[in-house]
């Protein structure tokens, strides 16, 4: 029964099917047509015009690859530029038998074999006539020699190019970065057409963030060659149009000052013109130097650089995350006075530990054994007292902790323009469910007063959120790059910087009462920076931080002697000045070097000198 | 049985024996074969003259050549109620062999496309270019034409499967091709035009929307391949350097290994994608004249045998197979001309090249088999 429904009407299909292919056979013919008049009109109608291009085609096209554009300091100092270097080059068209001019070549210029293995890669990616580095950065010496043997070389010359070159060495070299070859990964996000002919490409920091922009466009030569493929003669040109210069807020003053207060010692600091944002000063310490990138770093330098404990090749400034210690305490003080959990009036008594009220025993003890006694909010942050602060925090709760400190920007990017910022943590009931699958702890809460427990921030997002408070709320996204200048107009563009958001305090006077309490630190007598900082002409609104990388169980304590280097607590400060009229907030942290307010504190001071030095005598 | 001269479409004379004899028991098309003969000989002259005069080219051709001719014989033999019976292995087979490669595939020009079998190397998505159009046939071949909405579905979901694994490879030009040999079946089998409009309308309004979520350099790229004259160093010096080849052969061309252009080293992958420019600039207008009544030649041919075939699973299989050789054709004369984009594709019978040049030839065979294998009844 089913058979009969299933019974196909073949002489309706076999219908439908012909007429299919009619159709598809008159389509076919219309597409020859399209096919035999575009051949008509080639050969036909413009025959003669390509018969003349025929017989003048020597004719082969050469990009002309642009000049990279500089990068300058705030001052005109050079950070990144282009010095010829000369290399040895192969064209496999005019040669006859590779193997033995390259041998015959080896006894002459040292070739190794990443030399060789770089030759054989970029060789098969060469167009016909393209001529190919064999070896890089050749001495005076090496071009001597081979120029006097030149003769015995046919297709092989020596070419002089333009190499980047990084003439501060060291000095912020994590804020610039470094090109390098372009390799499989870059060829993957290029593209090709606009990089005929360029051998570099930015590959981290702003070298890479600014690549567009610092690149330029190639142009192409139309040139009449013989045929061993040397050009004769240029019919046509289209100039490349250089790279645009990067004019940075960096000033070099500062980076030297501060990079030779950090001597040896690890960490990061970030200075920025909080009046716009720009970046004035970025230290990773240590650098590394990046004119080593350039044209491929040797294996065993890398390993020695990427196997380093110090990590030099690790950007801090960036990608460190710290936990921020006692920093965070103006900011929680300010979270007390928006929440009316805190005011100016009233005091805790801290006598050198802290327990939850219907918690465990444990107790959380305050930096100071003996404890501060009666505390109000300026003396807490003045004294830095812990105990206050955890009082604060549990009274905030972790919900409006969180809640507050986002607005700082803690726990996400700043979106600076460099690339590989990473995010800090800041912590929250649904971060602690997501990660650990656990619930929050009023414990934690507790510690997150002092900038302990889970929070962790980078330097970067340390300095922004200064630089919010001495604005009063005013959110500028951090800025590196101030202006871009044309190379062939010398037409300067401004990159302005404007507000992207507010941090709204109903009363004023809230920021006044953490400002004016910061100074206390720096300026009061027990202040944890007045030591280094109650000297300085300008008024420093400064908070120190100690972060413990090392948790003390219960009762132990802490003796920096015992432990390794390590485990020593971080050292952090972050200020502003002038503390009534902001133009500078810094933010710093020195690895395992001890208390904030000993080893951070003076390097800010050091590098704020130059700044209002330079303010001073106009420069 | 004594009819059987109206096959070749004349009276029968006294040598059919001969003819009987290759038709019905080698199961040969004359016409197809002598087309492919004559094909395969302007080829190697071309490629002679393409390679500079190497005889090593020509001769490793040669073998191609014959490998594929013996593949077209075997597969002439295998009649289309066998083809039909292996069509669905023969299918998953390719597709599992297109899923081993994103595993195991080694690594070419950038692009995970071969499957190393110890003994030979081999590139599954050819055996598709075959696989796919006797899938759908098969498929389509058990309901009644045209297929309904759900058949439709079915179909498109075992085009994109293959197309997909493909474009991933990726292999954006046979992943194309593959994709369009799917659509001729469904052509063919009568999907209706209303339909073919409302796709290609969704198609074209989609394309914003994808052009949206790529990347800037993604964007550049696609840019870049529509327009190769954007990119005068790269693609566009090949298209640039075809057209003078073409353009300056004229109407009778520059004689057989006169050609300039294709000789000082101007025009790129001239022995493979890029022949028909030095067949242009050599042999002219008129050459070309010839070399396209050859081709439409095969494809009337093929077309008729199609619509000769005798079940719908042989038509729709001969019929997609024959149309596919058109597409090459098109598509790789149409890149070399500059109306289309460059994507890496040989011209048949022509180009220099390998499993190509056998998967063509088996098709052939196919043709071939569907054509010999009828029942014939006499009048």
């Amino acid at each position: 029964m089913i058979t009969g429904l299933t019974i196909k009407d073949h002489i309706r299909e076999g219908w439908l099917f012909n007429k299919r292919v009619i159709t598809a056979l008159v389509f076919c013919i219309f597409l020859l047509c399209i096919i035999l008049m575009r051949l008509f009109y080639l050969q036909v109608l413009s025959h003669e015009h390509f018969d003349m291009l025929s017989h003048n085609n020597r004719v082969n096209i050469f990009p002309l690859p642009p000049t990279r554009g500089l990068i300058h300091d705030r001052n005109g100092h050079i950070l990144a530029q282009n010095m010829p270097t000369y290399s040895l080059e192969i064209v496999s068209e005019r040669i006859e038998n590779q193997n033995k001019t390259i041998e015959e070549l080896q006894k002459i210029i040292a070739i190794d074999e990443e030399d060789m293995n770089r030759f054989k890669k970029l060789l098969k990616k060469r167009r016909p006539y393209e001529s190919v580095p064999i070896r890089h950065q050749l001495t005076e010496e090496e071009v001597a020699r081979f120029s006097v043997d030149r003769y015995r070389f046919p297709g092989v010359e020596i070419e002089a190019r333009l190499s980047r070159h990084y003439p501060m060495g060291k000095l912020a070299s994590h804020a610039i970065g470094y090109v390098g070859r372009i390799d499989e990964k870059d060829i993957q996000q290029l593209d090709e057409s606009k990089y005929r002919g360029t051998t570099h490409t930015g590959k981290i920091g702003l070298e890479k963030s600014y690549e567009d922009i610092l690149h330029g466009i190639v142009g192409l030569q139309q040139a009449e060659t013989n045929a061993q493929g040397r050009i004769l003669r240029v019919l046509e040109k289209t100039l490349p149009r250089s790279g645009n210069n990067l004019f940075l807020h960096l000033d070099m003053r500062m980076q030297l000052v501060a990079e030779k207060e950090f001597g040896d010692r690890r960490g990061s600091l970030i200075a920025i013109d909080t009046r716009n944002g720009g970046i004035l000063t970025m230290v990773s310490m240590p650098g590394y130097d990046p004119n080593l990138f350039v044209n491929g770093i040797d294996n065993k330098t890398y390993n020695a650089l990427s196997r380093s404990p110090d990590k030099p090749l690790f950007n801090r400034a960036l990608r460190g995350q710290y936990p921020p210690g006692s920093t965070i305490k103006p900011f929680l003080g300010l979270a007390g006075l928006k929440y009316n959990e805190a005011n100016t009036e009233r005091k805790v008594y801290c006598p050198g530990w802290y327990k939850l009220k219907d918690g465990d025993d444990r107790k959380y003890r305050d930096w100071k054994r003996e404890g501060h006694g009666h505390m109000d909010l300026s003396g807490a942050i003045m004294h830095s007292c812990d105990v206050f602060f955890y009082d604060l925090a549990v009274n905030l709760g972790i919900d409006r902790i969180h809640e507050f400190m986002s607005l700082f920007g803690l726990g996400k990017k700043t979106g600076i323009d460099i690339g590989g910022e990473l995010s800090g943590l800041l912590p929250s009931r649904e971060w602690k469910r997501r990660a650990h699958n656990d619930n929050w702890y009023r414990g934690e809460t507790v510690i997150t007063g002092i900038g302990q427990g889970f929070n962790l921030t980078t330097p970067l997002q340390l300095v922004q959120a200064t630089t919010i408070l001495a604005n009063r709320g005013k959110i500028l996204p951090p800025r590196m790059v101030y202006s871009i200048q044309e190379p062939d107009n010398n037409e300067v563009h401004l990159l302005e910087n404007k507000p992207v958001d507010y941090v709204e305090i109903e009363n004023r006077y809230y920021w006044d009462t953490i400002i004016d309490a910061m100074v206390k630190v720096t300026r009061t007598p027990g202040g944890t920076a007045y030591g280094s900082s109650h000297t300085a002409p300008y008024v420093i609104a400064g908070k120190t931080g100690t972060a413990q990388v090392f948790s003390l169980k219960q009762d132990e304590e802490y003796e920096a002697e015992k432990l390794t280097e390590k485990l020593r607590d971080h050292a952090l400060f972050i200020s502003f000045a002038p503390a009534k009229n902001p133009r500078i907030a810094i933010a710093l942290i020195v690895e395992n070097a001890g208390g904030g307010g000993a080893n951070a504190a003076p390097i800010a001071r050091k590098v704020m000198d130059v700044y209002f030095k330079n303010l001073e005598t106009g420069k | 049985m004594d009819n059987l001269g109206t096959i070749g479409g004349r009276a029968p004379r006294e040598h059919d024996g001969i003819y009987r004899f290759i038709v019905r028991t080698l199961h040969i098309d004359i016409p197809l074969l002598i087309a492919l003969i004559v094909l395969s000989i302007i080829g190697l002259i071309t490629l002679y003259s393409a390679s500079n005069h190497s005889m090593d080219v020509v001769n490793r051709q040669i073998v191609f050549m014959l490998i594929g001719f013996g593949a077209m014989f075997v597969f002439a033999q295998i009649p289309p109620h066998t083809l039909r019976f292996w069509a669905p292995w023969l299918f998953g087979i390719g597709i599992i062999m297109l899923v081993a490669v994103f595993f195991f595939g080694s690594v070419g020009k950038g692009a995970q496309r071969w499957l190393d079998l110890g003994f030979v190397r081999f590139q599954p998505s050819e055996s598709l270019k075959i696989g796919l159009p006797m899938m759908l046939a098969w498929f389509l071949a058990e309901a009644q034409l045209p297929p309904s909405p759900k058949h439709l579905l079915i179909s498109a979901f075992l085009i994109a499967l293959p197309v997909g694994l493909i474009v991933i490879q990726p292999d954006l030009g046979t992943s194309l091709l593959i994709g369009s040999t799917g659509v001729i079946v469904l052509l063919l089998a009568g999907i209706s035009w209303m339909l073919v409009g409302i796709f290609i309308f969704i198609g074209a309004a989609s394309a914003p929307l994808l052009w949206y979520l790529l990347h800037d350099y993604q964007r550049q790229r696609i840019l870049t391949f529509l327009n190769p004259e954007n990119d005068p160093l790269g693609a566009g010096y090949h298209i640039i350097q075809s057209k003078i080849a073409i353009g300056s052969g004229g109407l009778y061309g520059k004689g057989w290994l006169n050609g300039s252009q294709s000789h000082l080293e101007f025009l790129p992958e001239r022995s493979t994608d890029f022949i028909f420019a030095v067949f242009s600039e050599e042999f002219g207008f008129i050459g070309i004249l010839v070399l396209m009544a050859m081709y439409m030649f095969i494809v009337i041919r093929g077309l008729f045998i199609a619509s000769q075939a005798q079940d719908t699973f042989s038509r729709l299989l001969s019929g997609s197979l024959i149309l596919t050789f058109f597409v090459y054709i098109f598509v790789n004369t149409g890149m070399v001309m500059g109306l289309l984009p460059v994507v890496g594709l040989p011209l048949p019978m022509l180009s220099l090249g390998g499993t190509s040049l056998v998967t063509l030839m088996a098709g052939f065979g196919i043709i071939m088999s569907v054509h010999t294998h009828r029942k014939l009844y006499s009048t």
